[in-house]
């Protein structure tokens, strides 16, 4: 039964899938998506020309450009790979897998990524970004459509690192078990990261769930349009309100200080336990590496 | 104010620096990351064992470059993909950005007062013993543009020599030579942090949204 499942799935699978993946992979890593580009210009034009701020976005405009231009990785670190995968029944997740690693192996040797996966205690580089079942990380879901949909986000060390979870009730937080809680456990994630994530950035907020889970959907919102808004109208306004309110904190790109701390928040709601109630918040840097391929009928779409 | 300079630095270059002012270096210096903090702190300061041939023959290939020099927290991505056939001449970096430097808090000072380091380069400041080491030695610490990687490996013009590359690409200790390497002085040799500056700010900030 198995078997016969799987071979459906690979011939079901397009002969191209392979160049397709490594087109995916070259278009995230080299090419900023347009609505985090137009997000930056428009921080910069709230920055004081001459100030640090405005300095360090006229740099990432030209980084972005040049990194266009050149085909060449926006930022050094391209960090976790997170694939996420959308897949019509009757395809195998074990050979989309394999061809998911072989495309990532191959975007090594065409230096598209840093080889970034290092043992866990020795150090030791495998070179080609393979580490086992959880690197590159891939996340499948079936779906009734009949498209095969790939989607790609690059996220690096640096953001990854300022990622916090918090449990309500936060005593030294002052945050109870409420929205007024998660708001103040979201502006302590920010004040916390300071410059360190590459600001300005998008927070990724899950409220509810395991601790698992609630990380897991917090890096899932980051497949969400910048300028898109949450489909219920009290959580498209929190996360409106709340990103004014970082906005105030005044950390500003790169923490030099400014207007512009971050470009969205993007909130998640998880049904959780009664005794459990966390709060994720991700931090995705301003590279904000996220890309989608769409396979539909052999023709290769790439957004 | 924007300062043009050229490695290796004299004291009257540092002491003229104060934060927020722009840098373009140039120069020759060392890319260093965590695992060669440690390296070089138990090789060459804590001295368990005494330096071995090779070793010492690293120290005195790296002690010039180091001395008034730069060391940039930097994992690079670079053209080759084979490290154990690189071939030097070949290399060139593609992506360069800075990475966080607060992890080589416990190191950095000592590698400063050891080897007479006049510039760090790397993202997201460093912290009280990195800016007494600043105000001693003198140095500054310069930020560069987190994620502008593409931007600032067009100011490598050289990659001269890879050192530890057991450690990986990233890991690895490379001297290269920059031309007008965009940076900002956030730690400066007069005590001075604009990210203690921001962080105090922000925090008040913080306090008066979170008022209960």
């Amino acid at each position: 039964m198995m078997d016969t499942h799987q071979k459906h799935g690979w011939k079901n699978m397009p002969e191209e899938l392979g160049s397709a993946l490594l087109n995916l992979i070259r278009l995230t890593s080299t090419d900023l998506p347009p609505d985090v580009e137009d997000a930056l210009q428009r921080a910069r034009r709230t920055e004081r020309p001459g100030s640090a701020a405005s300095t360090a976005l006229d740099a990432m405009l030209r980084n972005t450009k040049l990194a266009r231009q050149n085909s060449t990785p926006l930022c050094q670190d391209t960090g976790t790979p997170l694939f996420y995968v959308t897949h019509p029944a009757g395809y195998s997740t074990r050979m989309l897998r394999s061809e998911i690693e072989q495309a990532v192996a191959e975007a090594t040797r065409q230096s598209l990524l840093r080889p970034n996966a290092v043992h866990p205690i020795s150090g030791e580089n495998t070179g080609d970004n393979l580490g086992g079942e959880y690197l590159p990380t891939i996340h499948f879901t079936e779906t009734e459509d009949d498209a095969l949909t790939i989607n790609l986000i690059l996220k690096g060390g640096g953001c990854e690192n300022v990622g916090a979870q918090y449990k309500l009730p936060d005593e030294n937080l002052q945050a109870g078990r409420d929205l007024d809680g998660v708001r103040r456990v979201v502006l302590d994630a920010v004040y916390q990261a300071q410059g360190r994530g590459c600001a300005p950035g998008v927070l990724g907020v899950a409220i509810g769930g395991d601790r698992a889970s609630s990380y897991q959907a917090s890096k899932q919102v980051f497949l969400r349009q910048l300028d898109d808004h949450h489909p219920a109208p009290h959580i498209a306004a929190l996360e409106k309100d709340w990103l004014a309110e970082a906005n105030q904190l005044g950390i500003g790109p790169m923490g030099f200080g400014g207007h512009t701390t971050l470009l969205g928040i993007k909130i998640a709601l998880l049904h959780r336990l009664p005794a459990s109630y966390f709060v994720t918040v991700s931090y995705m840097c301003w590279a904000y590496r996220r890309r989608r391929l769409t396979l539909r009928n052999r023709f290769a779409l790439f957004s | 104010m924007i300062h043009k300079l050229t490695l290796p630095l004299k004291d009257e270059d540092i002491l003229a620096m104060h934060i927020c002012d722009e840098v373009l270096l140039s120069g020759t210096l060392l890319t260093v990351r965590d695992t060669a903090h440690k390296w070089l702190i138990e090789t060459f300061i804590d001295n368990a064992q005494p330096p071995s041939a090779r070793e010492k023959a690293i120290l005195e290939d790296l002690s010039p470059v180091l001395y008034n020099g730069a060391i940039y927290h930097c994992g690079p991505l670079i053209s080759e993909h084979a490290p154990s056939k690189l071939k030097i001449d070949q290399v060139h970096f593609l992506s360069a950005g800075p990475t966080t430097s607060i992890r080589e808090e416990a190191y950095a000072h000592r590698i400063m007062s050891r080897f007479h380091v006049s510039v760090l380069i790397g993202k997201g400041g460093m912290g009280a013993k990195t800016l007494r080491a600043c105000q001693q030695t003198p140095a500054v610490y310069l930020h560069a543009v987190g994620g502008a990687g593409a931007l600032i490996a067009q100011t490598v013009q050289q990659v001269h020599a890879v050192y530890q590359l057991e450690f990986g690409v990233p890991e690895a200790m490379w001297v290269i030579t920059v031309k007008d390497f965009p940076a900002v002085v956030t730690m400066d040799a007069h005590g001075q942090s604009l990210h203690q500056q921001v962080a105090d700010q922000s925090r008040a900030a913080l306090k008066l949204l979170t008022l209960t």
